[in-house]
């Protein structure tokens, strides 16, 4: 029997509920006795708490409970939130307390937490706190922390939480030989996640077990679970994390919050279950976000444009604490060196604290700004030479008889970075092909004639996806025949129900619907790691394969047994084994499972071990690399420096699809987030470190107006590495998008001379740039 | 300080006689007072559009309106939007079809909105109907499968119109 399901365009699983309003998001849970929190924010980037006054508040109306850190318990308040993502190239790590101590550090900074009956109750008492705060000076721009005096953290020697490097090869060797080089200056600012669902917890004791439930919207229970018990001071069994509909991740939801802690703490200390849903401008200021970086490159090459080597450094804005290590610092050099064959490279990067909002990755995290840095310099290289930027492509691809490619660069536990498998050069050509590249030059000729401004981007990719160690499932039969799939891999929209329905349906020969997936709940499925980084479909999906085909194996070993025939001579089919070609010997999986599942006094059949189910957890240890290539169009107004997209065209390889409408969902909202980053987003933050865009009139995301026909094409190499030959795909629409648009906007404005090294590109930076450009002829 | 009114209105077809606080507004009312969770609040400065609700037929943003100003209204939220027999209004069917949702956390706001315009505009062109979501956001779909799937509930919308 040949896959049926796998690479189908079946109805999704989860839409039934959503479609209706019957989704169950952690707001719209309701308990008996559930009373509501509300957070004080520090209103300062820098200051000393002198006094916290709490007494106004607590006479407020409908006030259960008023919780300065102290008041959290000695557990909670003993110490700084544990570093969630520990490594030895943290060189000083600054966490956060559950609730500020003496000290805060950003706008937006949790010092207080209020629980009263009704959320407008505990927002009016929480306006009732008085907190005297002395002033201190806050460090903004990361290039002034690592210089100047000032000091993020009160008595801090410096500003510097780590120094990575990367590289590979004889950098020096390289810069000699070359007989070019060009040298790039890149300001990248990636902003806010805004999921539209903001973060949310509800805490609730059983007063008979005393076992804390803590729902959470977000992306990694099992951290949460983790964490939060160590915080707490209880054992992890005695501590249930569960992650209900989630409206939306993209990153941030993945870091252990000091909200989840606060409420936990006081769930037990009040005896009721407590509920806290972020409002939107506590999303700007207190949940993670990605913000400032500047890249500072030189590029080695020749007259072909084969580039020899690359060197350079990065300073990373941080914000004020490193809540979940150096994932996203780590991810900025990691991609490198691109989608293409580099003898040679040697990067920095400088993790600086700030006194803003902490950052953690946003979808794609620090790929984007790699893949931003390395596509620029190949168009820089290409407009030294004044050759095609997609010819420098093609001479420096790495060609599809050179997988596996050892790249030189390490992984994060330390093994050599190789490309699995793809073709790079193929997506390129398929990509320029469906935007009918070869007839820009008549279509921007033609616009010109009218006074418009047309211009066309390219740029290639690699995305490391599928990252370790594990995410497991457990496939279970019932005697009604129904198959239960249990995972830890938390969902946010990705759709993982019905691609890991579709997986395990396949391999049990049983129609979709009769498989019900069960997911992020510490309590149903033991361990977890969290949905990131483009790992699911990998780690989740080969774990599902694996245990259906153990249970698929139980089955076909009974069904021998007891229909007296060779194994090989039995199919799995409409939810029977049969004997191949007499359908009507068959026994039915819940005949099977029903079998399996014992009966008093008798052994369990054919010498098998009992119930019809089985675990499985993928391990992955080596890396898939999805890859790609987008060639955007837009058109420029000089005048107001508008930028309208014409067409935005992704050709992907992400191995074998399992639901192309799912990939294909993934890459277009991708490659929009990707959009609104190159022209729109932008968390601004004035010279005292108040932040200044908090709402969606100040901070743009892009709407449905503004989008341009997104086309997407798909090859199908399959990755070696895992059993489904698949490769991660969630966040291989942004990484490309940036760098494809920046170039489109400047190859439009070619006439003018104009060089981008920085976005977003509002219209005021646009027109400023022909401003610029023109007052210099 | 809570001041309290008594309304009377209609909900998805059902009369609804209650109290509420004067300064709840509709979303909080449908969702806290009601228990109709479907409607969703991604923004509560009504930038997003995720809590639109069809108020007398209209698309409205129950962050900013007071559940004491829909007295005497008509109100459909998402879980009001198929028929009384479980049929799935031909937007909620086209979605499933299109993948028009992932997360679903903007999508009730979304089905809400383009009911109320497909009534108003039953052939759009693609531009109206981006029009006529942008002030709609999402941050899942990129919107194309959500135009998408509009444009096809709306073709077959005209035909079952034509069959009538
Ligand atoms: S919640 Fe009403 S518009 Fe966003
Ligand atoms: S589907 Fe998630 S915000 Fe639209």
């Amino acid at each position: 029997m040949g896959a049926r399901l796998v690479g189908a365009q079946v109805q999704r699983l989860e839409d039934p509920r959503l479609l209706t309003g019957k989704g169950q998001y952690v707001d719209d849970i309701v308990l008996p006795g559930m009373v509501q929190a509300a957070f004080v924010r520090s209103t300062h980037a820098h200051a000393r708490i002198v006094s916290i006054d709490t007494t106004a508040a607590r006479a407020m109306p409908g006030v259960r409970g008023v919780f300065t850190l102290n008041d959290l318990g000695p557990a909670v308040a003993r110490d700084r939130m544990p570093q969630t993502a520990p490594s030895p190239a943290i060189r000083r790590s600054v966490t956060q307390y559950v609730l500020a101590r003496d000290e805060v550090c950003y706008v937006g900074e949790a010092v207080v937490m209020v629980v009263a009956d009704t959320r407008h109750q505990a927002e009016d008492a929480a306006a009732r706190v008085l907190i005297d705060y002395d002033v201190l000076p806050a460090v903004v721009d990361c290039r002034a922390a690592l210089t100047g005096q000032t000091a993020a953290h009160h008595g801090a020697a410096d500003n510097l939480a780590a120094r990575l490097s990367v590289g590979f090869g004889d950098i020096e060797a390289a810069f000699r030989t070359a007989p070019h080089r060009v040298t790039l200056t890149l300001d990248q600012h990636r902003g806010v996640a805004h999921s539209m669902e903001g973060r949310a917890v509800l805490a609730a004791q059983d007063a008979v077990s005393g076992k804390l439930t803590v729902w959470s919207a977000t992306q990694s229970p099992y951290m949460v679970r983790r964490f939060l018990a160590r915080v707490l001071g209880i054992d992890e069994q005695d501590l249930r994390v569960i992650a209900p509909d989630v409206g939306g991740g993209f990153g941030p939801k993945a870091v252990f919050y000091p909200e989840e802690a606060a409420l936990a703490a006081a769930a037990v200390k009040l005896g009721r279950p407590v509920k806290w849903a972020e409002d939107r401008k506590e999303h700007f200021v207190s949940t993670t976000n990605q913000r400032d970086q500047h890249w500072q490159m030189d590029v080695a090459f020749d007259d072909t444009g084969k580039i020899h080597g690359i060197r350079g450094h990065v300073q990373h804005d941080n914000g004020a604490y490193l809540p979940y290590g150096l994932i996203l610092a780590a991810t900025s050099l990691a991609p490198f060196p691109g989608a293409y064959a580099l003898p040679a490279l040697q990067m920095t990067l400088d993790v600086i604290y700030t006194n803003t909002t902490p950052t953690s990755p946003v979808r794609g995290a620090g790929r984007p700004n790699a893949i931003f840095a390395i596509e620029r310099a190949v168009d820089r290289v290409a407009d030294h030479l004044g050759l095609d930027p997609a010819e420098v492509r093609r001479a420096n691809f790495v060609r599809a008889d050179q997988f596996p490619y050892v790249t030189g660069m390490k992984a994060r536990d330390g093994s050599p970075v190789a490309y699995d498998s793809g073709d790079y050069a193929a997506c390129l050509d398929r990509a320029l092909d469906m935007a009918d590249a070869a007839g820009f030059p008549a279509r921007r000729d033609a616009a010109r004639a009218q006074g418009r401004y047309l211009g066309i981007g390219v740029a290639s990719f690699i995305e490391d996806t599928g990252l370790g160690p594990f995410e497991g499932a457990t496939v279970r039969v019932t005697p009604k025949g129904r198959v239960t799939v249990l995972t830890g891999a938390a969902s946010q929209g990705q759709g993982h129900a019905t691609t890991l329905a579709q997986v395990v349906a396949d391999g049990l020969g049983v129609a979709l619907t009769d498989v019900t997936v069960i997911s992020a709940d510490t309590e149903r499925f033991s361990y977890g790691a969290g949905t990131i980084a483009s790992r699911i479909a990998v780690t989740a999906g080969s774990s599902a394969h694996l245990a259906a085909a153990k249970v698929r194996d139980k089955v076909l070993r009974y069904a021998s047994d007891k229909l007296e025939v060779a194994i090989g001579d039995l199919e799995l089919n409409g939810g029977f084994v049969h004997v191949a070609g007499v359908p009507e010997m068959r026994i039915s999986l819940g005949d099977v499972a029903l079998a399996l599942a014992g009966t008093v006094g008798q052994r369990v059949p054919s010498g098998l071990e009992p119930g019809l189910e089985a675990t499985a957890y993928f391990e992955s240890t080596a890396t898939p690399h999805s890859s790609g290539s987008t060639v955007a169009e837009v058109e420029v107004d000089i005048e107001t420096g508008a930028v309208t997209l014409l067409n935005h065209v992704i050709v992907h390889d992400c191995g074998k699809v399992i639901h192309p409408g799912i990939v294909d969902g993934q890459i277009t909202g991708g490659a929009v987030h990707g959009i609104g980053n190159a022209l729109f987003e932008d968390m601004l933050y004035d010279a005292e470190g108040q932040p200044v865009s908090t709402n969606f009139g100040e901070y743009l995301l892009p709407t449905a107006t503004e989008m341009p026909p997104i086309r997407i094409g798909h090859l199908e190499t399959l990755s070696p590495l895992n059993p489904l030959g698949v490769k991660g795909a969630g966040e291989s629409g942004t990484i490309p998008a940036i760098p494809a648009v920046v170039r489109a906007v400047e190859n439009a404005l070619a006439p003018f001379g104009v060089q981008i090294n920085r976005y977003p590109l509002n219209p005021e930076r646009v027109v400023n740039l022909i401003d610029a450009s023109r007052g210099k002829t | 300080m809570d001041d309290i009114r008594h309304i009377a209105l209609t909900v998805n077809g059902q009369p609804v006689e209650c109290d509420t606080p004067v300064r709840l507004h509709l979303g909080d009312f449908l969702r806290g007072i009601l228990g109709l969770t479907g409607t969703h609040l991604g923004c509560e400065h009504g930038a997003c559009g995720a809590c639109t609700v069809l108020v007398d037929g209209e698309a409205v943003r129950s962050c900013l309106m007071l559940a004491v100003q829909a007295n005497g209204r008509q109100i459909t939220t998402i879980e009001g939007l198929a028929d009384p027999d479980g049929t799935l209004h031909p937007l909620q069917q086209a979605f499933a079809e299109k993948h028009g949702l992932q997360c679903g956390y903007c999508t009730p706001g979304m089905l809400t909105s383009l009911a109320a315009f497909l009534r108003d505009t039953p052939d759009p062109t693609e531009t109206q109907v981006r029009d006529a979501i942008s002030g709609n956001l999402c941050r899942c779909t990129g919107y194309q499968p959500i135009v998408e799937a509009a444009l096809l509930a709306a073709a077959r919308m005209r035909q079952t119109e034509g069959v009538r």
